[in-house]
Formats: C-alpha cells, structure tokens, sequence
C-alpha cells in the first residue's frame, strides 16, 4: 500500500458519474443510531493507526530518539554520575523510558492542529458522535508509536547490561503505568495543539515546555543533591512521580504509595487539562 | 440600491418552521472583531430547491454557511434550518445537514475508501455497513479504480467528489456546498453540476456558494447576491436577468493599445457605459438591443480595430456587479479567519 508520487490525472482514471448508481445511493435516507463513545474513539483511533501504516517512516524518530538519548547519557553521564555506566543504566532506563514518551505524546497534539488547520476538523464537528473521541481516539491510535518506543528502550537496555530485577511482570506493569501517564499528560499537549495556529508553533511551545519538564525531575539524577526550591519544583512535577513508580516496578521494589500517588498524578493532569482542551475544542472557530 | 423583486412573501411562514421552508435567515449578523462580515441577512430557501449565494471573495458566504452548518454561531439574528434553531437545537440540526467545505474536508493521509468508512463509522455505522456504503458511493462517484489510493495523490477534481461523496453517507437533508468548483477545470466542473443535479432529483435541499454566475444559472433555482456582508439581490434567475437587460456583449481586441478608443465607440454606439475587463485586450458592456451588436461591430472595423473575439452571452459576475452597485467587484480576501 505505497504512496504513488505521481498525482492522478482525471481524464486518463476517472470514470464519469455513474448517475443511476447514485441516485441508489441517495435513496436510502436511513440514519444508523448515533455511535456510542467507545465506538467513534476506536474508529478514529484506527484512523491514527492507519497514517503510521501508510507513511511508517513516521516510526524513524520515534526510534531513533530513545537509542540516541540512552546511549548519550549512560555513556556521557554514567561514570561521572554513578561512578558507572552500568550502575546509571540500572537507575537512568526507567526515567528514559517515561522521558521518551513524553517526548512522543507530543505528536497527538501536532497532528490534532494539523486536521484543525485542514478542513477534516470541520467534517468531524459537523458529525454526531461524541466529541472527545477525536481526542480520546488519536491517544489510543499513538498507543502503537509508545510501544515502539518502549520495545526500544527496552531492548537496548538490555544490551547494554540492563537486568530488571521487578521481571518480565514489572516491565509490563511499568508499561501499563507509563502508558497511563502519557494519555493524561497528552491532555497538556492537545491544550496547546489547540491554542497555536501552525503545526509548526504547536512544536516549539511544546518542546519549550517538554524540557524543564523532563529535566527538573528525577529523571536524571537524584533530586536530593538539588536545593530545596527545586526538590519542590520536582516534587509537583508529575514527571516525577511517573519515574519514581516506573523504577519501582521495574526494580521490584514499588511501594503502593509510589503506585498511587503517580496515578493521583495523572488523575490530577485529566482534571484540569481535559476540560479545558475540551473547551477549547467545542468553541474553536477554524479558518 | 434598488433591491430586486421578491417572490417569496408567498412561501414565507408567519410562525416560522412550516413545511415550505428548508432554511430560514433573518436579520443575521456577526463579526469578527471590529469587523463586520454580515449586516443583516435575509434569505429563506424551499425545501428540495437549490439557492445559489453569490458573491465574491471575503463577501461573508462562508461565514453564513458555516452558521447555517452550526460551526460557528450568529451574534445576533434568526436562523432556522429545518424549523429548528441552529443555536439552541444545534443537535437537531446537524443530524440533518452536511457541508462540502471550501477546503476539501477529506483526510490526505487516508484512501478515499478509508474516509468514506471513516464517516460512515462516526456516523454510526457498523464496520460492515460501513464498507458496504463506502464501495456504493466511490461506485457511484466513479473513484472505485482510485479507492485504494492515498487522498494525496488525487486529482482535485477527484477529492471534490470524494469530499461529496463523504457529505452524503447518510443522504442529508440539506447539503451545503461551499465553492464546490473553486480551482476545478470546466470538466470536472461540469461533472460537479451533474452530481449536484441528480442530488436535487432525489429531494436534497442544496444551499450552493459561488463566484460564478454562470454556475447558479446553470443549478439555481433562486439567486442571493451578496455584497460585503449584505443582501444586494434576491430573485429567480428569470427576475435578475430581466433587471439586467437582454445580455453582454463581450469583446476582445488584437492589440490591447487601442481598447481606449475601442471604449469610446462601444458606449456612443450602444449608449452605455463600458466595464473594462482584467485582460488589458477585453471589455464588456450591457447590451438591451441585440442588433445594436452587430453596428458595434461595423463601427469598430471602420475604425480600423481589429476584434480577434466578439460574443454574445450572459452578464458575467463582474457586469451584475456593476448593475446592482454601480461599481465593479471588490476582490478582497475572505475575513473569516
């Protein structure tokens, strides 16, 4: 199913209009019931799905940046920091595994500002169905670029020396967490998918706001080294909490308290960022 | 100005929503900003008729099918599509309605068998109802050889009918048609008049935008003319083309120099006055006498004008223009953003 690069011409393909066949068509005026929520959310997430099959060159950086981000700080930070590469490995993965998506759940918001600046945004408002699941559907389409992400860092962790002692249950537990994360975060991003006019804005404001997000955190390093201001900045940052219960799970050691407070976390970025990006959705004027 | 003749007291309710009335605008005005895109509109459309809003660019066309659709909302005024308000029974309204944007309202990155499932499905459709309704219609549209192809790769006259294609998975209503020939040759053109054509055999309301009057003679069955936000004419095809004499004399000069003088005996020999067309070579006039045609012509020669093109047709946009307003048309871009 390649793309062609060349553009049709109508003379040589297009067959007329087949009138009769149409006048069929239009004389079935029957309406199908409205689709539930769960419906119109799967279908637009096929949507989603379906572009990543069509162009799945879209995959390369989502590769891409997490080899070149966990090579770069076990390799460029990992003696210095934890006197070894193999000792930073253990404690940095799991922090770049919640970075990385939250790197990617970035994407929702690019091509939610991109249906809006084209005219399928006004197709979707002008159908019945359940207005989140346009939201709500491109993070369950996204769930395909997350998991290739995660099997990514996963795997080069491992070559690397990365031995999870939490088992192949904690990595999967994580990856359920992480997942969680990245829905409630990406409320955050679509927020700002929806507040920029360009794609192209959409980008910088939200990798602006990506970086002392990933990097006033545990991500990196031990926030108790850092003065007192800052641990409160990394306290509240829910980042934080979503790394602190990953390493956990992964390591075999999360408490109930790591588990739940990163999933209030996430309750708590749902809360306020849904209802405004759904404000923001209902009362956009395009064009 | 003169507002034309009105035929429609007769269809117009007195309680509004009766069985006659597919859309009814009254006193509708909005803005954006300080600025003013509709001063007041009225208009009323029959039910299974086509009314052709007519105007040029940034004339608020888009603006009033974007209310009359629910995309956007009036400041002030009545519109009523169906009976029901667009406003308070925006629900109402969009079960019954789909628009065909100016901007082709398809998907790039998706097949044009994709976009048709992909409606079908938000508009509740099973998966396998869906699939079903989705070859019907590229059938009918003849894109069923193109149905596996990325939406980017069509031609525009193709993502025109896929676009109206995907406006007419649950046959609506009403159909709105926002510029749906903008940037198409005249074939494809053509084909989109067909399509539109057999939509209003089978009891489609159409509300169609255009800048080509051409286009509403050819599907209207009323024409409103708008003008920086205003009605400036409201009638059957029949009333306006009265009100503006039998024709147009179209003409066209070899060497584009001599059009001052080509002006001066045009409008001592038919007594009007004379539009002076974009192309440096052409220009145009009323004609209320076709035989006063052909001494135009005569004059011309003898005065030694070499005409490469001379013609007979129908007003063009730019002469009802200057008909109704007394100056020629403001092309400004659309003020919807």
């Amino acid at each position: 199913m390649s793309a062609t690069p060349t553009t049709f011409n109508d003379n040589v393909v297009l067959k007329p209009v087949d009138n009769r066949t149409l006048h069929t068509a239009l004389s079935t005026r029957r309406r199908p019931p409205r689709p539930s929520a769960l419906d119109a959310s799967l279908t637009l997430a096929w949507r989603a799905m379906l572009k990543i099959k069509h162009v799945p060159m879209q995959l390369f950086d989502v590769t891409m940046f997490p080899i070149m981000m966990t090579l770069m700080f076990t390799f460029l930070f990992g003696g210095a920091l934890a006197g070894s590469v193999g000792e930073y490995l253990h404690f940095l993965l799991p922090g770049i595994f919640v970075m990385t998506v939250t790197m990617i759940s970035m994407y929702t918001a690019m091509a939610l500002n991109n249906d809006i600046t084209k005219g399928i945004f006004d197709r979707f408002r002008s159908l019945p169905f359940w207005r989140p699941a346009v939201i709500v559907g491109a993070l369950l389409g996204d769930t395909v670029r997350y998991t290739v992400a995660s099997v990514v860092v996963i795997v080069l962790g491992l070559i690397l020396g990365f031995r999870p002692d939490g088992g192949i249950v904690g990595v999967l537990l994580s990856f359920v967490l992480v997942l969680v994360f990245a829905f409630s975060l990406s409320w955050i991003w679509t927020m700002i998918g929806l507040l920029m006019k360009t794609p192209e804005s959409v980008m910088m404001v939200s990798s602006i706001a990506s970086f002392p997000l990933s990097f006033a955190s545990n991500v990196f390093v031990d926030p108790s080294t850092m003065p007192t201001w800052l641990q409160t900045i990394v306290y509240l940052n829910p980042i934080t909490h979503a790394v602190t219960a990953t390493r956990g799970l992964m390591h075999g050691t999360a408490t109930a308290e790591q588990i739940i407070t990163s999933l209030i976390s996430c309750a708590v970025l749902v809360a306020i960022f849904a209802p405004i990006t759904m404000y923001l959705y209902r009362n956009k004027n395009t064009h | 100005m003169q507002q034309l003749v009105m035929g429609i007291e007769g269809s117009k309710s007195q309680n509004g929503g009766t069985a006659a009335s597919a859309i009814e605008v009254k006193n509708l005005r909005k803005s954006f900003g300080k600025i003013e895109v509709l001063k007041g509109i009225n208009f009323d459309v029959e039910r299974g008729k086509l009314l052709a809003l007519l105007g040029p660019n940034g004339a608020g066309k888009t603006t009033i099918v974007r209310i009359l659709a629910t995309l956007l909302q009036p400041d002030s005024g009545t519109v009523r599509v169906l009976g029901h308000d667009v406003v308070r029974e925006a629900d109402e309204v969009r079960q019954r309605v789909s628009l065909t944007g100016q901007f082709a309202s398809v998907d790039d990155e998706l097949s044009g068998r994709e976009n048709i499932i992909l409606v079908a499905r938000l508009l509740g459709y099973s998966w396998g109802e869906a699939k079903t309704r989705a070859n019907e219609l590229l059938e009918a549209f003849g894109l069923t050889e193109a149905a596996e192809r990325l939406v980017k790769n069509y031609s525009g006259g193709m993502r025109r009918r896929l676009d109206i294609a995907a406006s007419i998975v649950v046959a609506p209503d009403i159909l709105f048609l926002d510029e749906p020939t903008s940037g198409l040759d005249p074939r494809s053109r053509r084909q989109v008049w067909d399509i539109v054509r057999t939509l209003l055999a089978s009891g489609t309301t159409v509300l169609l935008t255009t800048q080509y009057l051409e286009e509403a003679d050819q599907l209207a069955d009323r024409i409103v003319i708008i003008d920086r936000g205003a009605v400036i004419a409201d009638g059957t095809i029949g009333e306006l083309k009265t009100s503006l004499g039998s024709g147009a004399l179209h003409i066209r000069l070899r060497n584009p120099e001599q059009r001052p003088q080509a002006e001066q005996i045009v409008a001592q020999t038919l007594g009007v006055s004379v539009l002076l067309e974009s192309d440096p070579a052409a220009l145009s006039a009323k004609l209320s006498d076709t035989e006063l045609a052909a001494n135009t012509l005569t004059a011309l020669t003898r005065a030694g004008i070499a005409v490469t093109d001379f013609s007979l047709g129908q007003p063009s946009l730019d002469e009802v223009f200057l008909a109704l307003t007394g100056e020629p048309i403001e092309t400004e871009q659309e003020q919807t953003s």
